[in-house]
């Protein structure tokens, strides 16, 4: 993975030292809340509904085990002893103290670590593909393009106050793992005719209160180009962009209003003026920077281990967890694992200190020291060898990070919602907590199949419920929650949006009503098809008839 | 209104005259866009130097031809939060090749100073009292940037490409 050099160590460090000062400014009450707020907004701290949260960056989603640990310790010291995966591979720490945050950030700095531009109107943290480097049906490594992107937009000067928040997203395989389709750009690396690699440009997806796909604006970028290219989009973007309404203020909304043509014309337009500025990327930069994810020293291992097929007709547990949680790998002999961080009945994406440390003590002997952080909440391990699986698998079950449930009913994204957040409507974590629990047996999981249930506590959308197969959308009725379901929404390459069921139900009816559509899915489905396959073939007419029957009865 | 300019607290030699006031017998001026489309020949007879402010809505393609006339341009910040002077003050400096002054005014913080310097603003107007300093304690502690802007600072990417080139030799 990539290492800072002295100039990266530099930009952190100064980072922090600036961040201090504001803090001390403000704790000495020479600057007042409302003078702080735009300062701590661009280093990741918002004041939520109890206290102060800290989120912190994980670039890409990559993280060493000497990083991991390192959250650890922050979440004990620091923290009331865990912490938080976000959907955009970032941590959260809920209760941090104002003035021991620039002292967090010192200790994240040491593991080449920060929290800049974690929030506010700027450039966020870039992610990628969590399977980067290891999927086997990659072009190229997205996380090398992903390093360059953070290293351009971190501290740029001209679009620290852009007109709304703006997230890049990167991935290096056709099949999208990383949802670029729903960030404000979404780049996805190609191979054109002459065996060239760049990258298709999308701008304007989004989720929020105006969910959009992102359109294309350039079929092929050579990627020599991709900083000029994206620095033009983005001066277009702070130059055009809404600045009248909040809710109108995401790029996806110039790009609607104004059309992906013209847009087109004035980034191009732009970009003929820039492309060959400094920002022109030197080919030996970017093979330094490639050096750093070229892929690990592998050993020569058949495809298939031998022990692996066997403890899997032994052990149907081990069988069923490798059905779910366990990757194609494109090194024979390896896989790619994922690690549940959504057992039964726990909130979506909390991990605690204690697991944080036994993760990176696994890391370090399973997968040569790294992990990855996806955007579903789960960690991955990217490089376990075929003959370990069985071991590894046992460790993880110890620490209840082997439920056997990834892209499964259990596998459900929330946002933090009321529990936490000051923004939202309604509580996401006791609904993902009871669906898990209803769900839990694991069998009717696997028979259930690929289900991916997505739960946002307000209109913001932070829990992706646009792109759930089945989406939940928490609403206040009159001070009490209720949740409108959508259907049919898909993050990847055959991205949808999921439409609006009918009228919402209660907290009370809610978990039930999910169940149903389950059912209907159960009762419908032919071979081989998954829920948003039937789903596709059906409509929603009879998961509408279905949810709705007893309320027309008894309004009849 | 006390100016920073080159990092000094400077006499502002500057005025600006609002659309509605007469223009001053002498001295150099700032005028909106629309007195200066509107008044270009009184103003470029009155033989001393000119300014034009602009609004954050505008921007300096519409004054491209005219440029070379011109020994300030002042941009507005409306709100701190409003980023469009950032990328206006670039595309002076880089391209349009403006050398004269580009000033900063309304709502700048100073935690900005750092953005502005870096995007070609080379001036902004102050509030009574306070100092350089408290504005250069808040720019210095950045010392290398990733990117490169339009201060002509060096940049981490160069700097990189520097230190290849002598590892090379």
């Amino acid at each position: 993975m990539y290492r800072y050099d002295e100039f990266d160590h530099a930009v952190v460090r100064d980072r922090v030292a600036q961040y201090r000062d504001q803090v001390a400014r403000r704790l000495s009450g020479e600057i007042t809340e409302e003078q702080f707020r735009p300062l701590r907004l661009m280093n990741g701290l918002y004041l939520q509904l109890h206290a102060y949260m800290l989120r912190v960056a994980i670039p890409y989603g990559t993280l060493s085990s000497k990083q991991l640990r390192k959250l650890g310790h922050i979440a004990r010291t620091y923290d009331r002893g865990y912490g938080h995966w976000t959907t955009r591979q970032n941590i959260q720490f809920n209760w941090p103290k104002l003035d021991e945050t620039p002292d967090i950030l010192a200790e994240l700095a040491e593991v080449e670590m920060h929290a800049i531009q974690t929030s506010g109107n700027t450039i966020r943290n870039v992610t990628a593909d969590a399977f980067g480097g290891v999927a086997a049906d990659e072009i190229e490594d997205p996380r090398i393009w992903a390093e360059i992107i953070r290293q351009w937009s971190t501290l740029h000067p001209e679009f620290a106050f852009l007109p709304r928040k703006f997230k890049i997203a990167v991935t290096g395989a056709p099949h999208d793992r990383a949802a670029v389709r729903f960030h404000d750009i979404g780049l996805i690396m190609q191979r054109n005719w002459d065996g060239e690699v760049g990258f298709e440009v999308l701008v304007g997806g989004g989720l929020g209160r105006t969910p959009m796909i992102a359109k294309t604006v350039r079929k092929f970028l050579p990627k020599q180009h991709l900083l000029s290219y994206l620095e033009a989009i983005l001066r277009i973007y702070n130059l055009v962009g809404r600045r009248d309404n909040k809710y109108k203020a995401r790029i996806k909304i110039m790009v609607h209003e104004l059309g992906i043509d013209e847009v087109g014309e004035m980034v191009e337009e732009e970009w003929e003026r820039i492309r060959d500025s400094a920002l022109h990327l030197p080919a030996d930069e970017i093979q330094r920077i490639e050096a750093y994810f070229a892929p690990p020293a592998y050993e020569a291992l058949p495809s298939d281990d031998a022990g692996f097929v066997a403890k899997k007709f032994e052990d149907p547990a081990f069988a069923r967890w490798a059905r779910a949680n366990v990757a194609h790998h494109k090194q024979p002999g390896y896989a790619i694992v994922s690690l549940s961080v959504k057992p039964e009945g726990q909130p979506p994406g909390d991990v605690t200190a204690e697991q944080m440390d036994a993760v990176a003590e696994l890391a370090k002997t399973y997968s040569l020291d790294e992990l990855r952080v996806t955007h579903e909440q789960n960690l991955v391990f990217p490089y376990v060898k075929q003959s370990d699986l069985y071991a590894l698998w046992r460790e993880l079950d110890a620490l209840e990070l082997a439920t056997a449930n990834v892209g499964l009913a259990g596998d459900i994204i929330a946002c933090p919602g009321l529990d936490y957040c000051g923004l939202a409507s309604a509580r996401s974590i006791p609904i993902a907590q009871r669906i898990s629990k209803r769900f839990a047996d694991l069998d009717r999981q696997h028979d259930i199949g690929e289900l991916r249930i997505k739960i946002s506590g307000c209109i913001n959308a932070c829990g992706h419920h646009h792109i759930g197969h089945i989406g939940l959308l928490g609403v206040d009725r009159k001070g009490e929650e209720y949740y409108q379901i959508t259907m049919g929404g898909a993050p990847g390459e055959d991205a949808a949006i999921g439409k609006i069921v009918g009228p919402a139900f209660s907290s009370a009816e809610v978990v039930d009503a999910v169940e149903e559509v389950v059912q209907v899915y159960i009762e419908q489905r032919r071979d081989g098809e998954r829920f948003l396959d039937t789903y596709r073939r059906l409509g929603e007419a009879p998961f509408k008839a279905r949810l709705y029957e007893e309320k027309f009865h008894a309004a009849a | 209104m006390p100016l920073l300019k080159g990092d000094q607290i400077v006499d502002d030699p500057w005025r600006f005259v609002d659309d509605a006031d007469d223009l001053p017998a002498e001295g150099p001026v700032v005028v909106s866009l629309k007195r200066w489309r509107d008044d270009r020949d009184v103003l470029m007879a009155r033989g001393t130097q000119i300014g034009v402010r602009l609004t954050s809505e505008q921007t300096p393609g519409q004054v491209e031809g005219d440029l070379r006339h011109f020994g300030l341009v002042a941009l507005e910040f409306p709100a701190f939060t409003d980023g469009r002077s950032y990328s206006n003050a670039r595309r002076l400096r880089e391209r349009y090749n403006y050398q004269g002054e580009v000033r900063a005014v309304g709502d700048v913080l100073r935690d900005q100073y750092f953005h502005l310097k870096r995007c070609g603003f080379d001036a902004l107007e102050v509030k009574e009292g306070e100092t350089a300093e408290d504005w250069l304690a808040a720019t210095s502690v950045i010392t290398t940037p990733y990117q490169p802007a339009s201060d002509g600072a060096d940049s981490v990417l160069s700097l990189r490409q520097r230190r290849m080139a002598a590892h090379v030799e």
